[in-house]
């Protein structure tokens, strides 16, 4: 697909963002701080045959917008696209305005090999925002390795993994566990954890962790249970009956997708109220999307353990919501993944404007210590092994569907993504 | 692992995990009843059953945001209202597939599946654009939610007790027509021989439009009524195919007291087996019992005896 | 068996039309990234073959190809993996040695049923016999009772959905939904680069065509004939004191491996291996290449793999947002209007306007005496 194709109606938006961004082009012209095209000729910035032209770079979306996974990575896309319209709207990249070129990965991991082959063989995009689950990245991996792509991939994940050709825009497992079981540890005073997840790599690597953790780290602390369910399953009454028989001062849920849904409504029916905090519900993920899905109702009183939630009150952030509203609708709701691929253009933007080129070996070699202070989760920076330094949060479910922060770590966490002790 | 709980404690999880069979065991029967309907009776495999489901879903979301925007004060009831909507939207669109698409095939059951295949894939494509991609959460009335306390640690989910309800009132809904009404005769009839029942005056192909329509539409109640303990969103028909097409092949296909017999053991050997399990090994574990039973048995539990 | 009865001229010509559209025409007119899509493709058509056979000619039809596809998908994958994963290339790990999935799923060493998949000729056999056992099972289990019809597609289903959930929960032997990702060499030989993608396009073609040789001579053959004897009028056939569940088993083994050969061919040519592949989906779009291309052809079934595939990733790179419409709408359009699909309208059209063509012209020329007869 081609934006420059106006027969299709998909490409309304993105050809309303160039639009805009003419108009803003012309309106900076007067600004000093301009980066001009021509002071970054194309042969200088783009010595490796990309899709970079006097006045344009091309980039690639690859996420799900068909499927089961359509249902969470909608929101990633709609970020995505969202940070190329403010970034062309300011100039766009050392003066070339960002055009992008969308394909569906169909919630189906050898379709994502194949066009992430696609985007970078055919298309030679300078960057690829995309993919959501661990599968598909672990699908996509080999052809960024092999044909020397870059991809911002924004979802939280289990770790382990530090490829050159990857910046983790969201939080490893560390970094999302180990902050919100001391709170609930030392706020809440629990000593007995229930661990249950969807049956795959994320959910078990998250638990292991947290396992390790609990066992090894707090002091009276332990684990009572811990169980998996297939993906899709919606049935949950018999692991309840099962909690309800630990009795565990913390349910530690890590299901995802359309199973979410059933557990939590499940779990409100059978009189486990989150709210009365008998046992307390702690997860990592349930972000404001999902619980769209799920109903504010049946979920309030429940924490989550996150690095963003739409209600933070900082001036970026509340630039980033209303940008965001403004663009895609006023009932739409953020989540942390959302903001996760919205940083996802703009680190690369901060990349390739600090290595003066898009050339993917000097932007990786630029990334490391990128700083974005414009983040609407506030302040953070590109950690050595490509992940970002960022702060922990716990906030705690409304009825209306919004999370209040209850909690924030003091410092920036270190991700840390083979961390030692918890392997 | 018994050893650590009380006898009162063991007792009341019993209890407790026998409920939840029970809601499971409901939750099956209005899966299949439907389809045990137009499989059992028609022959046509729907692969496309579990999208009628979420269309019945979608028109409860629809009615529960128009309660709560222009009656608010009624709200508490509009679950009926939206339960029979479901049924009609699901039926008509049961009854127009029918017509555009079923009609032609019968005489190649195995092409039924390929076409509501593509069925399939065209509804879910059409849920995306017009609800959009994510999943819609629909608001259910207060007293539906919520659970009753027993003893101290027995307590009846409201949600799950209105499901079993509900389940009840269809499969004797289901029951009435098909054994005590015309329409239901006339069904049974062109089962057993179509030539002859054609000859004696029977409308075959109307009976036939019905009969998918009608079991289209209890698909659609039953996907208005799991808006409480599911989700709601374009491809969460296919979550529920394998199971569905399973019990009722494990019932024996024509027999709809073997679907609900089917529906009973299959939720019960999960249950049990999900307490003792992970969730997962006891799926695998119940689906294999399932599939092995069907090997040694392979006309189900109950078989009508058929000349053919 | 002569050689016209293997193959009668028409069916020559199709066979040297099909081999010069994958040999010549496919070559010359994509580039790389294109040609090693269809290289996947091809790797479908393996199944689709089988499944012409086992259901256009046996009548059965089975709705768990995918789970063949993906054990011998599977089996080739440990190989490749245990070769990708050297002392060296793990050192990272608690363990080095043994597969990722495996460290980071707590194992310390190898299980002892992984062992035998370090050497390739075990392997390669593997590719083809785990599968065939795997129908024969299934196979021996439901045909000596007589089960068939749809009753068999749905168990077959079944076991699709049961081999899935089984490899996603033992993550730790499998690599769970993940797969097994990944692989690198082949004795060696690097099977990431682009020259070695188009090398197994192929030997992709090569093997297709001796699957396809095989699937011909398997259909020529007396067991040929009674299948469609079976699958027209099964009673008879029994009461002419045939048995006719091992008629049957046979063929549904013989798709089994024509399935786990283009499995094995999907994982080289891919480079990973997944529960995607082996699931309830793509076992029914395995079934839909086969509608699409003609269920009664084995030559249908090919160009049915590859037109469902090319179709598939046209429309989705043409229209990402509503490309499942036109894809539903195709599956709909072929069921209703074209029953059997490409080949049908190739022998019902197509096929007699050429002749008659051929025929005028021939006429015309008033030469040649007729050709070889009517089949």
């Amino acid at each position: 697909m081609s934006d420059q194709d106006p027969s299709n109606p998909a490409n309304g938006v993105s050809r309303r963002a160039m639009l805009a961004g003419s108009a803003a082009l012309t309106a900076s012209l007067f600004l000093p701080k301009q980066l001009k095209a021509s002071d970054y000729p194309t042969d200088m910035v783009n010595t490796t045959g990309l899709a970079v032209t006097d006045d344009t770079v091309t980039i690639g979306i690859l996420h799900s917008i068909t499927g089961t996974m359509a249902i969470s990575e909608t929101g990633s896309v709609q970020a995505e696209k969202l940070a190329i319209k403010q970034i062309n709207e300011q100039g766009g990249i050392l003066g070339r305005k960002i055009e992008y070129i969308q394909e569906d990965g169909a919630s189906d991991w050898p379709t994502f090999a194949e066009k992430a082959r696609k985007l970078l063989v055919n298309d030679k995009v300078a960057s690829v925002m995309g993919c959501w689950t661990s599968a598909s990245r672990k699908a996509v991996l080999p052809v960024f390795e092999q044909h020397n792509g870059f991809l911002y991939y924004p979802t939280f994940y289990e770790g382990l993994e530090e490829s050159p050709n990857v910046i983790y825009t969201g939080q490893e497992a560390t970094q999302q566990i180990i902050a919100g079981l001391d709170w609930v540890n030392k706020e809440k005073g629990a000593k007995s954890f229930y661990l249950l997840g969807s049956d795959y790599i994320w959910p078990r690597t998250s638990n292991k962790i947290a396992r390790k953790h609990i066992e090894n780290f707090m002091d009276g602390c332990k684990v009572v249970g811990e169980e998996y369910y297939p993906l899709g399953h919606t049935q949950f009454n018999s692991v309840i009956n099962k909690i309800r028989l630990k009795k565990p001062d913390v349910i530690y849920a890590i299901v995802v997708g359309g199973s979410n849904v059933a557990f939590y409504k499940q779990l409100t029916a059978a009189g486990i109220d989150p709210a009365k905090e008998k046992p307390i519900v702690l997860t990592i993920s349930v972000t404001e999307d999902e619980i769209r899905g799920i109903g504010g109702e049946n979920i309030a009183g429940s924490y989550a353990c996150m690095k963003y939630f739409q209600s933070l009150q900082n001036e970026n952030n509340l630039a980033f919501v209303k940008a965001f509203k403004e663009m895609w609708g006023e009932d739409i709701v953020v989540g942390d993944v959302t903001q996760a691929a919205y940083l996802g253009p703009w680190l690369w933007k901060a990349a390739v404007e600090k290595a003066g080129s898009f050339d993917v070996d000097k932007v990786r070699a630029a990334s490391p210590g990128i700083e974005l202070t414009t983040a609407p989760e506030g302040y953070v920076k590109v950690h050595e092994n490509h992940h970002l330094w960022s702060k922990t949060r716990v906030g705690k479910a409304q009825a209306d569907g919004q999370y209040e922060v209850v909690f924030e770590t003091a410092e920036l966490v270190e991700p840390d993504p083979f961390p030692e002790g918890y392997q | 692992m018994f050893a650590d709980y009380s006898w009162p404690e063991l007792g009341a999880i019993f209890a407790m995990q026998g409920f939840a069979g029970l809601i499971l065991f409901s939750v099956f029967v209005l899966m299949a009843l439907g389809l045990a309907i137009i499989f059992g009776q028609m022959g046509v495999i729907n692969m496309a059953h579990g999208e009628f489901m979420i269309l019945g879903a979608y028109v409860t979301y629809l009615v529960s945001n128009l309660f709560a925007d222009y009656m608010p004060a009624l709200f508490s009831g509009y679950f009926f209202l939206a339960m029979f909507l479901a049924f009609i939207a699901s039926g008509a669109l049961g009854l127009l597939v029918e017509w555009g698409l079923i009609r032609h095939l019968y005489k190649r059951p195995l092409d039924t599946l390929l076409a509501t295949w593509g069925l399939s894939l065209i509804l879910q494509q059409v849920y995306r654009s017009v609800f959009g991609a994510r999943e819609v959460g629909v608001s259910i009335p207060d007293w539906m939610m919520g659970s009753l306390p027993l003893t101290d640690l027995i307590e009846i989910p409201i949600n799950g007790i209105f499901v079993m309800i509900l389940a009840v009132g269809i499969s004797l809904a289901v029951y009435i027509m098909m054994f005590r009404s015309n329409w239901g005769k006339q069904v049974r009839a062109i089962n057993q021989n179509r030539v002859m029942a054609g000859a004696v005056g029977i409308n075959t192909e109307w009976t036939d439009r019905l009969t998918f329509g009608i079991g289209c539409g209890v698909a659609g109640v039953a996907g208005s009524a799991f808006t409480m303990i599911g989700s709601t969103g374009p491809t969460a028909g296919q979550l529920y195919i394998v199971d569905t097409f399973l019990v009722v092949v494990f019932g024996g296909a024509a027999s709809l007291l073997g679907t609900i017999a089917s529906a009973f053991s299959i939720s019960q050997a999960q249950s049990i087996m999900e307490f003792f399990l992970s969730g997962s090994m006891a799926k695998v574990l119940t689906l294999l019992v399932v599939v092995g039973i069907l090997m040694v048995r392979p006309q189900g539990l109950f078989a009508l005896k058929l000349r053919k | 068996m002569s050689l016209t009865s293997f193959m009668s001229r028409k069916e020559l010509i199709g066979f040297l039309l099909l081999a010069a559209v994958i040999f010549l025409v496919l070559p010359a007119a994509l580039d790389s990234f294109r040609l090693n899509l269809f290289g996947k493709y091809l790797t479908y058509a393996f199944v689709a073959v089988g499944l012409a056979l086992c259901w256009g000619a046996g009548g059965i039809l089975s709705l768990g190809q995918g789970v063949f596809f993906g054990l011998g998908g599977y089996c080739m994958a440990m190989f490749l993996k245990l070769e990708a994963s050297t002392p060296e290339n793990t050192s990272i790990q608690s363990t080095p040695g043994i597969p990722d999935f495996m460290d980071w799923n707590q194992l310390t060493e190898l299980p002892s049923w992984w062992q035998p998949f370090y050497s390739l000729p075990f392997a390669l056999l593997a590719v083809v016999v785990v599968p065939v056992i795997f129908a024969f099972i299934i196979g021996f289990a439901m045909f000596t009772r007589r089960v068939g019809g749809v009753y068999f597609a749905i168990i077959t289903q079944a076991f699709a959905a049961i081999l899935t959930i089984l490899i996603i929960g033992q993550q730790g032997y499998t690599g769970g939904v993940n797969g097994i990702t990944d692989l690198r060499t082949l004795l060696g030989w690097d099977i990431r680069t682009d020259e070695a993608k188009t090398t197994l396009y192929f030997v992709n073609g090569v093997l297709l065509f001796a699957v396809l040789l095989v699937a011909q001579y398997v259909r020529k053959s007396k067991l040929g004939r009674l299948l469609i004897a079976m699958r027209d009028q099964e009673d008879r056939v029994r009461f002419s004191g045939y048995n006719v569940a091992n008629f049957k088993i046979f063929i549904f083994c013989l798709g089994a491996a024509f399935a786990g050969i283009g499995g094995a061919m999907f994982t080289l040519q891919v480079g990973f291996m997944s529960p995607t592949l082996v699931g309830i989906v793509p076992s029914i779009e395995m079934v839909i290449f086969c509608a699409v291309g003609g269920r009664l052809s084995i030559l249908g079934a090919v160009y049915g793999a590859l037109l469902v595939n090319w179709a598939k990733t046209t429309f989705s790179e043409a229209f990402p947002e509503l490309w499942l419409l036109g894809l539903g709408g195709l599956f709909i359009a072929v069921v209703m209007f074209f029953p059997n699909g490409l080949a049908g309208v190739w022998s019902e059209k197509i096929e007699p306007r050429l002749l008659g063509l051929i025929k005028k012209s021939k006429d015309s020329d008033a030469a040649t005496p007729a050709g070889a007869p009517a089949e």
